[in-house]
């Protein structure tokens, strides 16, 4: 058990703890900002992991973006203005009745799996091999995301728009 | 360290989520919940990459992210048009197809 090991292990277990307020807080703003933190602490795991760029645009686009769109979303659907959003659970009981042979049988492949133990780690890559993989075998990938991504703000738009009062598009 | 840590990081995380999207009354707690989902799995995708020699799979992680962003945009415009047209988000009040 290495340093290295119970750094990794302890920033894990901070993200893990920051989803379960994720999914057991009362109130949806609060709940939101939880996933600021397991968004913040899933960063934190990139770097551990050597992937510094990956770790940036998470930062970049999901704490700096998602979280934005998360709470405009929260500000434009509250009924009553300035109560605490309602946030409750039900069905709790099924959902652990689903969830825990899922996880049971993840967890145990992954740790009956011999392959999976003789891994070590490899130095990768940086920001200079993602933009060439980027720029040269990736880029119709790339240059049809960036289609995916106008159609989807295209369609975010028209979907969200107020209509007018005769009932035209 | 192992890979396996980070895959049990990855896979606990994954079942947050799963709970969070089978079990909020809000329709916006399930797009947070789908947020934690997508989350793990570019996690397991980061965590693979570094213990194998291979780039491509830190690119998959960055499309996942991207296209990840794009489904909670189209997500919080169908929030909202169902809070327009419903009054609220609360998934067990919106159940038209049930009867």
């Amino acid at each position: 058990m290495t340093a290295f090991t119970v750094v990794f292990l302890t920033t894990g277990i901070l993200t893990l703890a920051a989803s379960i307020g994720v999914v057991t807080s009362n109130n949806l703003v609060r709940s939101v900002f939880w996933l600021a933190s397991t968004l913040l602490g899933t960063a934190a795991l990139y770097v551990l992991l050597h992937a510094d760029f990956v770790a940036m645009i998470q930062v970049l686009l999901y704490t700096g973006g998602v979280i934005t769109l998360m709470l405009f979303g929260v500000m434009l659907s509250k009924r009553n203005p300035g109560t605490a959003v309602p946030n409750a659970s039900s069905n709790i009981g099924r959902a652990f009745a689903v969830i825990a042979p899922l996880l049971g049988i993840t967890l145990a492949a992954i740790w009956s799996t011999p392959e999976l133990s003789r891994m070590k780690p490899i130095e990768t890559t940086g920001a200079k091999e993602i933009g060439d993989m980027f720029m040269q075998r990736q880029l119709l990938a790339f240059e049809l995301l960036s289609v995916l991504l106008l159609a989807a703000m295209v369609g975010a738009i028209i979907i969200a728009r107020k209509r007018a009062p005769g009932g035209q598009s | 360290m192992d890979i396996r840590i980070a895959l049990t990081l990855a896979a606990i995380l994954f079942s947050i989520g799963i709970f969070g999207a089978l079990t909020r009354r809000n329709v916006l707690g399930t797009l947070i919940s789908i947020e934690l989902m997508a989350n793990a799995v570019n996690l397991n995708l980061v965590a693979f990459s570094r213990y194998t020699a291979s780039t491509e799979t830190q690119v998959l992680a960055l499309f996942s992210m991207a296209l990840t962003v794009a489904e909670v945009a189209i997500g919080l415009a169908i929030v909202i048009l169902i809070f327009r047209t419903k009054g609220d988000v609360i998934a067990t009040t919106i159940n038209e197809m049930k009867r």
